[in-house]
Formats: structure tokens, sequence, C-alpha cells
């Protein structure tokens, strides 16, 4: 049956030449990746959706609990808010760090000297781990507010503003290099074509180089807020969640909340969290690859 | 005529101005790495209430807190090093064969389970570690793959689907004629893969190669939930455990050991810069 598939297909009817011997060494090509995938991800995936519906303290021992996981996820104020904390957060953080990424991306394409150096170095925090990056914000940070007796772990306003200033730090520069390509394929005619208009800068900016990196704004709008919900190490250095508020841990994400359910008792109201918060990132993710797939198309 | 050369000028002068704008900017954006350089030399007490401050005579201690932070928190810095050395070469570099084989296969044969791996791959792209944190460290337990020694199982079975997804598109926009020319020559499957096929993906080798090697480097969670605490840490671990857990930490020795976790993340970036920034930005758009 597989034979008469690949004949349909026309351009591959001499694939058969190619395919049977490949097949013949799937042990060699294909298995140890899918060995792999089955330990790393399938197990563990599947394993966590079954585990959700169940009370577990450890994962072997499991007993049926059906929807209760979830009914107690959703009536968990710190999970909730942390959900709206995070919401916050990466609306913030995705307008601050795409209109920087923007100007700093078209100011760098106008071939001025020196463009190259900037560019490198925009670009090298995107490259410290997140962990670290954690605390050489928590040094800066704490050295400022020291001066006015107190500190980053205190007030939550400077958690939320200080991790900020770091995301945009570390993701300003990658966005950076995003625009850029899309600024470079700007069709040149176009511009030109403008300028002898006598079209503004301005103009020119909003009527032409705007339409015409849409889908390089599409990918940095999804990437920056994908980003910020999986955001983890970089919330844990810097503030833990830190001041708490009684059950709130007031600067606590979405990702640092389901793991410090993880020390609970219950880890299944954790599972439940987790399942749910990979409903939300896919949904995104998936949002993402439709619209940059229609984007292409359309181009 | 005289209008447009003024223009001219003007442009030329904006540009001036640019380039000394951002000159500055990029200082400011350079910072808190020299931040932390400088604070590395200073006594404890006063990096939280000199940190602007270069080193003075008061508090200037030299390579004290490096010499300190070797052995600071009662386990030694170089092993973290080690570890995460080792974990992040082996780890890329067997993602890197395992995962461009696969894909080949993948892309290749096109039979049923061919296309459901394939699938499968694609949508583990979506899914958040957290998913899998509860379930997989007991995995790994029962498998014996909690030592740094066979954690890159772990790291090649959680990271394949961002690689097979990469390679497989890359495998479908090769002409398949030139594998089928070697088939003819009499070239078997596993040379005709190493020998044509896999010179042919250079380019996408070294952008998943680059996106593994930062991510596994990196990395906190999984290794940190995965190995054996006690026994093994790695650099992202060795300094939150630092900081987290270890009550008043000495803060100097603490930005001795984030400098020289930074140092070689610089100079990997500046000798490969072109590589690098391709292929995170690659990373970006395919995934």
């Amino acid at each position: 049956m597989a034979k008469k598939k690949t004949k349909n297909d026309g351009s591959s009817l001499n694939s058969v030449l190619v395919r049977r011997p490949i097949q013949k060494c799937f042990p060699l090509f294909l298995l140890p990746t899918f060995i792999a995938f089955c330990i790393g991800f399938l197990y563990p995936f599947g394993k966590g959706i079954f585990l959700s519906f169940c009370d577990f303290k450890t994962t072997s021992i499991w007993n049926w609990s059906g929807l209760s996981n979830y009914v107690k996820a959703f009536q968990d104020e710190s999970f909730m808010y942390s959900f709206w904390y995070t919401a916050g957060f990466a609306l913030v953080s995705l307008l601050i760090i795409n209109i920087f990424a923007f100007t700093v991306a078209y100011l760098l394409t106008k071939g001025i000297k020196g463009s190259n150096v900037f560019r490198t170095v925009f670009f090298m925090p995107n490259l410290i781990g997140g962990i670290v990056l954690g605390y050489i914000w928590s040094m800066i940070f704490d050295g400022i507010l020291s001066r006015y007796n107190t500190s980053i772990l205190l007030n939550s306003t400077y958690g939320f503003w200080g991790l900020i200033i770091l995301m945009a730090w570390q993701q300003i520069g990658y966005m950076m290099i995003i625009y850029i390509a899309g600024l470079q394929a700007v069709p040149g005619d176009m511009l030109e074509a403008a300028k002898i208009d006598g079209a503004s800068e301005w103009k020119t900016l909003w009527h032409i180089t705007i339409p015409n990196v849409m889908p390089s704004i599409t990918i940095c709008t999804f990437l920056t807020l994908t980003n910020s919900f999986k955001l983890y190490d970089q919330n844990l250095a810097l503030t833990g969640g830190r001041p708490y508020l009684g059950n709130i841990h007031t600067t606590e994400m979405l990702a640092l909340n389901i793991v410090n359910s993880n020390t609970a008792n219950s880890k299944g109201i954790g599972q439940a969290k987790a399942v749910l918060f990979f409903i939300l990132v896919a949904a995104i993710g998936i949002l993402q690859m439709k619209s940059t797939h229609d984007k292409e198309v359309q181009q | 005529m005289s209008k447009k050369e003024t223009t001219l000028q003007g442009e030329k002068r904006m540009k001036t101005i640019l380039t000394v704008l951002f000159s500055i900017i990029a200082i400011v954006y350079l910072m808190p790495i020299f931040l932390v350089l400088m604070n590395s030399f200073k006594a404890n007490a006063y990096v939280n209430t000199e940190t602007f401050a270069l080193p003075s005579k008061e508090s200037y201690v030299g390579f004290q807190n490096y010499i300190k932070g070797m052995t600071f928190g009662n386990y030694p810095f170089a092993k973290s090093v080690g570890y995460s050395l080792f974990i992040t070469i082996v780890s890329s570099a067997l993602i890197l064969v395992c995962t461009s084989m696969a894909a080949w296969y993948i892309a290749r044969v096109g039979s049923t389970f061919s296309k459901i791996v394939y699938y499968l791959c694609v949508f583990s792209m979506v899914v958040p570690f957290q998913m899998v944190m509860f379930t997989l460290p007991k995995t790994a337990d029962t498998l014996h793959l909690n030592t740094p020694w066979t954690i890159p199982i772990i790291y090649l079975g959680f990271g394949a689907g961002l690689a097979v997804f990469m390679f497989s598109g890359f495998v479908k926009s090769i002409p398949l004629s030139i594998e089928e020319a070697a088939a003819i020559d009499g070239c078997g499957p596993i040379r005709t893969f190493f020998s044509v096929v896999l010179p042919m993906m250079k380019p996408t080798l070294i952008s998943v190669g680059v996106l593994e090697i930062m991510w596994v480097w990196n990395d906190y969670l999984l290794p940190y939930l995965v190995l054996d605490r006690k026994k093994y840490m790695t650099i992202p671990i060795h300094i939150q455990y630092l900081k987290g857990s270890y009550g008043s930490v000495d803060m100097g020795a603490t930005m001795a050991l984030i400098l020289l976790s930074i140092v070689p993340v610089i100079i990997f970036y500046l000798t490969c810069q072109k590589h690098i920034i391709k292929g995170v930005a690659a990373g970006a758009v395919k995934g």
C-alpha cells in the first residue's frame, strides 16, 4: 500500500531507491531518538495528564479524584493572582520590548557608523542564563534601593518593574535582530519611490516600512508573549515571588507558582495547574504558528 | 542644488549624532557586566553599599573573592563547571547526531509511523517544561538517568522536537536526486547520510547546535529536578544554591563566580557571533 502512495506522488517515483534502504535502517536512524523522546517527553507528558486527575504524593502512589484538582486550582487564590500578574507583565513587557527593539533596529539600519558593534552589544545579554541575570540585577537594584533603606524583595512595585527592566535588557537585542532582518527585506525601490514622491520620513515609515515588516512584528509579539508566560529562572532569581502577602506571593508568575506547588502535600493540584498552564501556552503557540503561516501564504 | 547639499549635510550630521547616542547607550547597556566585574573585587560589606563605585583602597580585596568562591558553599565550583561543560557538550552532540538522522528518516520514508513521530515532535515544541516537571524526575530515577553521564538522554528526549522540526524542514528542501545518485553509485543509507546528506546540512547543524548549547548551558530547572543535587551541580544550580539557600551570602564571592560563569559565554559569543545570531534568529522564526 505504501508503494502505491509513493507512486501516486509522481515526483518521488524513484524514491523507492532511497526510501527502502533507509527504512531498513530504522533501528539506527529513528529508534534512538524515538526512545529518548518517549522517556524524556511522551511518557512523562501522558502520565502528567493522567495524574492531574489524581491525588498523589509520589508519582507511583495515586488515587483517582476526578476533576477535584482542577476545581481546587481555580479556587487557589495564589494561582489566580499569578495568572493575572503574568498577564499584566506580559502585556507591559510586550509593548516596551517591541517598541524599543523596533526603534533600535530602525535606526541601526540607517547605515550609521558602528552599527555592527552596537548590534553585537545589544544582543549579548540574551546569551546569559536566567538565574545569573536575576542575581546580576538584584545586585544592581539593591545597590540603588539600599540607599533608600529598602530592597527589591520588600516592595512588589519595584519587583514588577525590576523584572520588566531585566527582561527588556535581555530581550531587546534578540527582537532587534528579527526586526533588522525584516527591515532589510523591505523593497528598496518602494522606499525610493516614496522619497521621489516627496513623502516625509514619518509617512514612509508608517505607510511603507511598517506594513512591510508586519511578519516580523507578528513573530516578535508572539515571542515576547510566550517568553513572558514561560518566564521562570529570572523570576526565581530576582525576587522569588517576594514580598509575601498572606498566601499570595506578590511577584510570583505562573511558572514559579506551579513549581512552588511541587513541595505542597498534594501534588495533584500542582499537576492540574501545569496542565492548565500547558493549554494556555500551547494555545498561544498554535495561534502563532497559524498567524505566521497565513502571513507567509499571503506574501 | 544647494538645498540638496544642505539636506545631505543634515543627514550626515544626523548620522554622527546617532552614532554618538548609540555609543552612550551601548556603554550603559554593558554596565551590568562591568558592575559584576567591579564588585567581584570588593569585600562583601561594600557590594551593597558602594555598588556603583570603583573598588577603593578599603573595599579592594584582589582575587580573594575568586579564591574564596572556588570552595564556597562546601561544593567546589570547578566541579560544577566541569559538569556543566560535559552535559552541554555531550547533550548538544547527541541531539545533533540523533535528531538529524531521525529527521532524515522522517522526511524520506514518509510512513504513517514516521508522520506520527513528526507531529508529536512539533507538538512537543509548545509544551512547557512545567508540564512534565512532576513526572520526569521519577522516570529518570527509575531508569537511572539521574547522573551527569546519562542526563544527555533526557535532553535528547525533551529537546528533540525543535531539532527534528528544523532538520526535517531542511531535508525537504534538498533535491532527492543527489541521494538517488548516491544510491545508484552503491552507497548504503549510512554512507549516504554521513558523506552526502550531513555535509549539506551544515548551516542547520550550526543553527540547531547554537540553540541547544545555549539552552543546556543555561538550563536550571531540568537538571535541578533530575540530578542528585548533593552529588552533582551545574553552574546555574550552584549559583542559585549559593544565593537562594545559604543564609547570609558573601556577595563579593558570588559576583566572582557569576563573572566566571559569564566569561565562557562571552568568549563563545565573540568567536562565533555571526553563527550565534543567525542560529538564534532561525530558531525564533521557525519555532
